[in-house]
């Protein structure tokens, strides 16, 4: 008899759920397994933590996780976090979402929840195209890239989230790719223990779907881009960090800090009954 | 003297808006998320100065979208939790009603009804949403709607709401209009410990035992929420007892579908609530809801004088739909008469509920609801 090998962070996955839904190669598992490591390196409290995803593959991650959780509509997962997390500041609340669900339809909720600077803190993976519907162009997909519905070429600018993010009111952005796993992981460890609003982008593999169509058919050829190209350049300017085939900007862009929106709203309702007592 | 940080009481003079908001001050709302919308923002307004009061919480999120969702992170954070908006902003609420009815957040959510489609009139009433507020989500479901003839009924019929989405674990709406809205008349507050409200159910065992979405014998599941230390997952996905998502199984679609459905349509005899007048022994019963239903009774009272056995049935509640009810009276009544301020609405469900017996539809649309002496022409035509 062999004994039976557990990974020590599977305490923080759902066993029921498994096997997961990802397919081999991509990059949501690395993802999922920096942001465990670094909740157990804090050694977050659990019954405090909520993890909400939007839809779209990396959406599973949600119901993964062995922590308060929730799958919301497709591009919500902000909106509903703002509820959660107004409702009950003590909540750690943390966005695990993909590109088109954060950038397209939830584009809107993105930069207003940035701009309010409401505590919640977001983890984007990038793949460059919506994966779970079969590999359509999205918010992010590089320009000239083949897609399922640019059999053409891509002829939309694609967003800089760093930039966006930064331009929008983030105190935190980061962009890394799944290479970076310990840069990562940090950086995710960084993000929760800031107070507003946080950003990281994990520029992440598809290649059964977005690699197929762009010359880089397994995940280690879609890594091998990531090592190639990538470039640590911390606190640089994000409005040039575009993500080119020959040049990925990574590191930390903003860090900066910046009154929660719930910590001047609950200040705000004490001066409020405070003032009153003496009417 | 300390400002004024508990529930009103007494006697006042308000519009329908602001009783609205103060009946979910008095309910014991403590999140509001919405977004401004002609004629529904006296609600956020007001509740913009009360909430902070309260120590709840107000905010004005980037659509209507957003605020319903807010709503359900609020609700699944322990919070009562209210939006309100018109016609426009209830059909962008409508997915994440959905979502609402498939993750069974409490929540309330308020339509101030204005013409439509599309922008339509936004100052001027209309009752064109009541099957919106029933079918305007995908899929098969069910929710709860509640409707105020008065100011009074705003304030009264908004706690109701409260009580029964936390009852049944459903999103509940206040079907109103633009005129009991706007409208200013007395309203009575009682004390809040004469005023009933319900909590939702807490889950009772031990968390590593509890699945979030096992039903009790009144198929509604106790309902823990983030921060108590239950660790559950919920999602829109169809999903099992413990909230895990089961996309391939057609017997958890059936089994949760409906649960979802029967716990609304099994228990609708305690939720449905309806007034009717002079109905016993009526030859012609309107049927009407509303502010429309003020010019009905009106306008029975004038057909009495003159001698024609005439009733009204009232509806408060509109989903579900008082079916039994409306069967009764068709039993008894020659003719049914409903005016309403659409195109034609619910009268198609009194016609399936009042089967052979005849109904006459009265259709109006724009500024002025029906008056007491059309609808008093229409009772003597069908006399």
């Amino acid at each position: 008899m062999t004994e039976e090998m557990t990974h020590p962070l599977s305490k923080y996955l759902r066993s029921a759920m498994m096997p997961h839904i990802w397919c081999s190669g991509c990059g949501n598992g690395v993802i999922l397994n920096c942001f465990v490591q670094a909740i157990d390196e804090l050694q977050t409290d659990l019954d405090k933590l909520v993890v909400v995803s939007g839809i779209g593959c990396i959406g599973r991650t949600a119901g993964y996780t062995n922590t308060n959780s929730f799958h919301t509509t497709h591009g919500r997962p902000i909106a509903f976090g703002t509820g959660v997390k107004l409702a009950n500041p003590e909540l750690e609340v943390v966005v695990i979402s993909g590109d088109g669900d954060l950038f397209a339809i939830g584009g809107n909720h993105f930069i207003h929840a940035a701009r309010r600077n409401t505590g919640i803190k977001v983890l984007c993976a990038n793949n460059f195209n919506y994966g779970m519907t079969g590999g359509q162009q999205g918010p992010t997909t590089p320009l000239e890239a083949l897609t399922t519905t640019t059999p053409y070429g891509n002829i939309e600018h694609p967003f800089n989230l760093v930039h966006l993010a930064a331009a929008s009111g983030a105190t935190y952005v980061a962009r890394w790719t799944t290479l970076h796993v310990r840069r990562l992981t940090q950086s995710i460890k960084r993000m929760l223990q800031k107070e507003g609003f946080c950003f990281i982008e994990v520029v992440s593999p598809c290649p059964e779907i977005f690699g197929r169509y762009n010359k880089m058919r397994t995940g280690l050829e879609m890594m091998e881009w990531f090592r190639r190209s990538s470039v640590v350049e911390n606190f640089s300017d994000p409005s040039k960090a575009e993500i080119t085939p020959e040049r990925i900007v990574v590191g930390e862009f903003v860090n900066i800090e910046k009154v929660s929106y719930e910590r001047l709203l609950h200040e705000k309702i004490a001066q409020i009954n405070e003032k009153s007592v003496g009417w | 003297m300390a400002k004024q940080r508990t529930l009103l009481t007494g006697l006042h003079f308000m519009n329908g808006d602001v009783a609205c908001a103060e009946g979910a001050i008095a309910a014991g709302c403590r999140f509001f998320a919405g977004y401004p919308i002609t004629p529904a923002t006296e609600i956020a307004e007001h509740l913009s100065e009360r909430m902070p009061e309260l120590g709840g919480i107000y905010i004005q999120m980037e659509d209507e979208i957003a605020s319903m969702a807010a709503v359900i992170g609020a609700s699944y954070s322990g919070l009562k939790a209210m939006t309100a908006t018109s016609g426009p902003g209830f059909s962008l609420m409508q997915e994440n009603i959905g979502l609402a009815v498939m993750t069974e957040a409490p929540c309330v959510v308020v339509d101030v009804m204005r013409g439509g489609p599309s922008t339509g009139q936004p100052t001027l009433p209309g009752q064109q949403d009541v099957m919106q507020a029933k079918w305007g989500s995908h899929g098969d479901y069910e929710i709860i709607a509640l409707v105020p003839s008065s100011v009074q009924e705003m304030f009264d019929l908004t706690i109701e709401a409260f009580n029964l989405s936390e009852t049944y674990r459903v999103p509940t709406m206040l079907l109103t209009d633009e005129i009991v809205a706007h409208m200013w008349e007395k309203v009575v507050i009682p004390s809040s410990e004469k005023i009933r409200l319900v909590n939702r159910k807490k889950p009772n065992i031990a968390p590593e035992k509890y699945m979030p979405f096992m039903p009790d014998d009144d198929l509604v599941p106790p309902m823990a929420c983030f921060g108590d230390g239950f660790s559950f997952h919920a999602t829109g996905l169809t999903h099992d007892e413990q909230g895990y998502p089961q996309t391939q199984s057609s017997e958890v679609q059936h089994r949760l579908v409906s649960r979802l459905c029967d716990k609304i349509r099994k228990n609708a005899d305690r939720i449905v609530r309806v007034e009717g007048v002079m109905v016993e022994d009526a030859d012609v019963v309107v049927v009407a809801y509303g502010i429309v239903a003020r010019a009905a009774l009106s306008a029975i009272r004038k057909a009495r004088e003159k001698g024609i056995k005439a009733g009204l049935l009232r509806l408060i509640t509109l989903w579900p739909f008082p079916e039994k009810h409306v069967a009764k009276i068709a039993k008894q009544a020659k003719r049914i008469i409903v005016p309403e301020m659409n195109c034609g609405q619910l009268v198609r469900e009194v016609e399936r509920s009042a089967k052979e017996t005849p109904v006459v539809f009265l259709s109006k649309l724009g500024e002025d609801p029906h008056t007491p002496m059309e609808i008093l022409e229409a009772i003597r035509r069908s006399g």
